[in-house]
């Protein structure tokens, strides 16, 4: 069975919500949608206080290239365009509604056919994905009609569907393959034609058996569309590791993308977005989001309308248990913990996990005893002990010659260092450092010509 | 003896040889610098801090020996006079810049400002500050895990454990502009430093609103502009919600202080205007 | 709605939130398990004496570095992560049973004090501070370092009888195996030895690359000796075989090579480093002035890997 070479871990699975088939969330009375729910620029809001929208109305649109509209998930009055507080207690513009009944947009079709027929040429569908203000739904939020923008000179030879969900805990994409096989795989042939590609792989790790047997089944029509169950390991969702894993071509350290040796990846959950986008003319408006952790009563899958307070959904969940508590906005190895727990779901978010008792805390640091796990866990080849240190000490041109720009931030260094040092903090922070001055280094090259 | 002897001499002649062979690789690799630029060296305070922007003193003196014109250079440690000493060794016109030291703009003690959640992460404000709006209900403040306490090479700096801000010794502050720097938060300022230590400054720096501002934080700055209202010399401006006092255009008459319902106006070395000369005015 | 969730105090810090529930000191309670069959069967072959130089060995070095961490160091106690430990039961087993007691303790001083302190403690030792200890003790005291006859053996180890026999007569492989020989504590009992390498593996406290490796490199340096000198038939295996189970090849390469501080960061690297252990032990070995050499070659080994760590390097991602 295939994985990737290079490094990973095999941290606990937890998937406690494997089982739990998608429940539709009740409408929220008031929603929260952020301007900036996607990497690029904030979007610039089409709407005032106190006019009505429909679901599926475009209330925000996309500040040039790369960014990403945002449409109206329920339907009700603008009643607010203000900063509000993210999950991390910093506030960022967002446009907030009130929900009156729930009204959609008259050109949404929300039958339950799944349409295989696609007339539409290539630029044609890309148009449509980004009038659907679609971004990865994986984590990392990228614009998905940028990602599809093929740059001049590369050439796409496979679409990729991310199935992989390493994150422990979270079973969100399990859900969504196991549940809508079918769309998934249109939507997979969606992306295929838009890029013009004749090849489509569909990762997806072996703890999910449904999965993989349903996505088979649904693809088995198509000669083009190749599910490949792959051995579990973390970080195998991560873009690069599963490009290894499915085709054995590394890509480059940055810049270089994906497209560089051919490869467009994307999230099982976003290649269900992009075929309601196309097929449905559906926006994103709601995702499906795993509610889990071992002091949750119910660990469940949800599908929920964007904006809606994450509290609600722990709430549904049976609660946050008693005592020392981590709530987590994505899973234990590379999710965000969160303080403002009545923060909206945006679109990246797949998941929210709470972690209790004793999982809440860090275990106390020692001192490093060299034991090299670090080194040997990097999926990138890199030396986490060397650029931790470096960065504490702020030995920043040591760090950039370190290569701590291609480091993908997996955690696998720090969740397997058993003096349990926090290297990973201080290497995302060297990462950040070096790559603004890598930033400002081009800039004032630029701007010398 | 004989072996003794031996030992001692064959360790004499290495080491004569060895004198030898350093002298000329000395020579034969001697770099030609201008002499000048080990005496400006000397007159610099050797602290090597960066506070002057190069990497050390010895930078420092290389660009005040080269540059035709020294007015941008400035050593925040040895201030003004040790600028003038090297210009007029140098023979070229002293940079004038007058004396600052490190303000934390921050009141935010404990006792003040309440925990909200539990940091949990590698003890650094740059690394807790690049996660999160911090350990308090205020975004803007003071982090208090001291990375500016590390980067004093001065020991100007010290975190007081009873509010769990930094405080500032002006004795032994350079103004070298270090923690300035380390501030993920940008909370340390360089203000003009008075005779006798003495200063008014807004001790906050948050934007947010009057009534989140109050809610997370019993000492911030609400932005009800009532010190801008009554400062006499147009020092004090509001901008999106925070009162900022211009150090150039202070000149310490403490009224300010007195209108502040907050606090958040801070007095140092100074005693506080009487309280009924302010309500005679109002 | 969610009112309670407000007040409650939550805890926040950067991802990953999973750690791994290996600790420092789980791993040196796994390498004092993984040495206890060795210890067991050094008793069977040397009686109780054994059991008393360990104890003395380990108390001294755990008492050691209390003693410094508390009055010289002034730092918080570092012996509960029971790296002192391994050191004292590893000096032991590189000790005779006949050694006199205030030599352990000098022993154990040598290699807390002077090899791992003085360089800050776990973590920063360049040397393997057991070795450091057993070679001091070697140099100072060679007479009562080399006394192996006791009771049940007599006359010098296997190694020793045929660095001075000109032609190799064959060996008790068989004794080799199970400890039935004259010598140091743990370094008798290959089979004992092998078992802790097997329990070390499966706990995945150290890989098998660098033990291996140094076995493969002494077998095949072995090997060829043997064919250049010209020997035919059964000697052609029994020398490499006589080689890795004799002296302290097996304590060596398992638990003292491995050593995480002192061995390189990176696979490749413990690789060339296990190939100079291998090497330079068989060349002790063979042309040196002392029967073993395994100690001298993790020294000396150890003194290259900080020169390795720079050199060699993981293949990072993505770069051929």
């Amino acid at each position: 069975m295939k994985t990737f070479r290079k490094g990973g871990i095999h941290p606990s699975e937890n998937k406690l919500s494997a089982g739990a088939a998608i429940e539709e969330f009740a409408l929220p009375d008031v929603v929260v949608l952020p301007l900036s729910q996607h990497i690029g620029a904030p979007a610039t809001p089409v709407v005032a206080v106190g006019d009505h929208v429909v679901v599926g109305q475009l209330v925000a649109e996309a500040t040039g290239f790369v960014s990403a509209r945002v449409h109206a998930s329920v339907s009700g009055t603008v009643v607010a365009i203000e900063p509000r507080l993210n999950p991390q207690g910093i506030k960022q513009p967002a446009i907030v509604i009130r929900r009156e009944e729930d009204q959609w947009a008259p050109e949404i079709d929300r039958s339950q056919r799944v349409v295989t027929e696609c007339v539409l040429s290539g630029a044609e569908i890309i148009e449509k994905i980004r009038r659907a203000g679609i971004v990865g739904l994986g984590g990392a939020t990228f614009p998905t009609h940028v990602k599809l923008t093929i740059p001049a000179g590369r050439k796409a030879e496979f679409v990729i569907v991310n199935g992989a969900e390493c994150e422990p805990y979270l079973t969100s994409d399990q859900r969504v393959m196991t549940e809508r096989s079918g769309e998934v795989v249109e939507g997979a042939r969606l992306l295929a034609k838009a890029l013009g590609v004749t090849r489509v792989l569909i990762g997806i790790e072996n703890n999910k058996p449904e999965a993989i047997a349903r996505m088979t089944e649904a693809a088995a029509r198509y000669p083009e569309i190749e599910v490949v169950p792959l051995r579990m390991k973390y970080p195998q969702g991560g873009e690069k590791q599963l490009i290894a894993a499915l085709t054995g071509r590394e890509v480059p350290p940055p810049p270089a993308l994906p497209i560089d040796v051919g490869a467009v990846v994307s999230n099982a959950s976003t290649v269900l977005a992009v075929y309601e986008a196309v097929q449905k003319d559906k926006p994103l408006v709601e995702r499906v989001v795993t509610v889990t952790g071992k002091g949750l009563k119910e660990p469940k899958n949800l599908l929920v309308r964007l904006g809606t307070p994450m509290s609600a959904l722990i709430e549904v969940a049976g609660g946050l248990p008693e005592g020392d508590c981590k709530v987590l906005g994505g899973g234990p190895m590379m999710g965000r913990a969160m303080i403002q727990l009545d923060a909206p779901v945006t679109k990246g978010c797949s998941g929210i996990t709470v972690l209790s008792g004793a999982d809440a805390s860090r275990q106390p640091a020692q001192t490093c005893i060299k034991c090299a796990k670090c080194v040997a866990a990097c999926p990138m080849g890199l030396e986490p002990y060397l650029l931790s240190k470096g960065a504490q000490r702020q030995k920043w041109e040591a760090l950039e010659a370190g290569d701590v720009t291609s480091c993908i931030e997996c955690g696998c260094c720090q969740a397997t260092c058993p003096a349990h040092l926090p290297l990973l903090d201080w290497i995302r922070l060297g990462k950040q450092t070096v790559s603004g001055m890598i930033r400002a280094r081009a800039m004032a090259q630029t701007s010398r010509k | 003896m004989e072996v003794l002897l031996f030992t001692v001499l064959t360790l004499c002649a290495l080491g004569v040889l060895s004198a030898v062979v350093l002298y000329f690789v000395a020579r034969r690799f001697r770099v030609e610098e201008d002499p000048r630029i080990d005496e400006v060296e000397k007159m610099l305070p050797g602290a090597n801090c960066g506070g002057c922007g190069f990497a050390g003193c010895r930078g420092m003196a290389d660009a005040l020996v080269t540059h035709e014109d020294i007015s941008a250079l400035y050593c925040p440690v040895g201030g003004a006079e040790c600028m003038n000493r090297v210009a007029s060794y140098l023979g070229k016109s002293a940079p004038v810049k007058e004396a600052q030291t490190a303000t934390v703009r921050c009141g935010g003690a404990c006792a003040q400002r309440p925990r909200t959640n539990t940091y949990d992460g590698a003890r650094s404000c740059a690394v807790a500050a690049s996660l999160y709006a911090g350990e308090t209900g205020c975004a803007f403040g003071c982090v208090g895990f001291g990375d500016c306490v590390k980067v004093c090479t001065f020991g100007a700096l010290r975190m007081n454990p009873q509010t769990g801000l930094p405080e500032v010794d002006p004795e032994k502050c350079t103004a070298c502009g270090a923690c300035v720097k380390a501030c993920p938060k940008h909370i340390i300022e360089l203000r003009k430093r008075w005779p006798g230590n003495r200063a008014v400054y807004v001790s906050c720096v948050s934007h947010d609103r009057g009534a989140a501002v109050m809610k997370a934080c019993k000492a911030g700055c609400i932005g009800c502009g009532k010190c801008v209202k009554v400062c006499p010399f147009g020092a004090i401006t509001l901008d999106k919600n925070l009162a900022y006092i211009d150090p150039q255009k202070c000149r310490l008459c403490r009224k300010c202080v007195n209108e502040c319902p907050t606090g958040a106006i801070v007095l140092s070395n100074m005693k506080p205007l009487p309280v009924d000369k302010v309500q005679v005015k109002e | 709605m969610m009112n309670a969730d407000k007040v409650k105090n939550l805890i926040v810090a950067p991802s990953p939130h999973v750690q791994t529930t290996q600790t420092t000191q789980s791993i040196m309670r796994d390498v004092l398990i993984a040495l206890l069959p060795a210890l067991l069967v050094s008793t069977w072959a040397f009686g109780w004496r054994v059991i008393g130089i360990t104890a003395l060995s380990v108390v001294c070095c755990v008492g050691f570095e209390y003693l410094i961490q508390r009055f010289v160091v002034r730092g918080a106690s570092t012996v509960g992560n029971l790296s002192a430990a391994v050191t004292g039961v590893l000096l032991a087993f590189n000790l005779p049973v006949t050694i006199p007691w205030w030599i352990v303790v000098i022993g154990a001083f040598v290699a807390i004090a002077v090899a791992k302190m003085t360089f800050g403690g776990l973590g920063k030792n360049p040397f393997n501070p057991a070795i450091v200890g057993r070679v001091f003790l070697l140099i100072a005291y060679p007479v009562q370092m080399t006394s192996f006859a006791t009771d049940a053996f007599t006359g010098a180890t296997p190694l020793a009888a045929m660095k001075f026999s000109p032609v190799f007569a064959g060996a008790e492989l068989g004794d080799l195996f199970i400890g039935n020989v004259a010598g140091s504590l743990g370094e008798v009992a290959a089979g004992a030895l092998l078992l802790g390498f097997a329990y070390l593996l499966w706990r995945r406290v150290i890989t098998w690359h660098i033990p291996v490796t140094i076995f493969i490199t002494m077998a095949l340096f072995a090997f060829f000796v043997a064919w250049g000198r010209g020997w035919t038939g059964a000697a052609l295996w029994e020398f490499p075989m006589f080689h890795l189970l004799a002296g302290g090849a097996m304590l060596g390469a398992i638990f003292m090579a491995t050593d995480y501080v002192t061995s390189p960061m990176t696979v490749r690297g413990g690789v060339i480093y296990a190939v100079g252990i291998g090497a330079l032990t068989m060349c002790f070995r063979l042309w040196g002035a002392y029967p073993e050499g395994m100690s001298f070659a993790i020294l000396i080994m150890n003194a290259t890997v900080p020169l390795i760590n720079k050199y060699v390097k993981n293949r990072r991602f993505g770069v051929k």
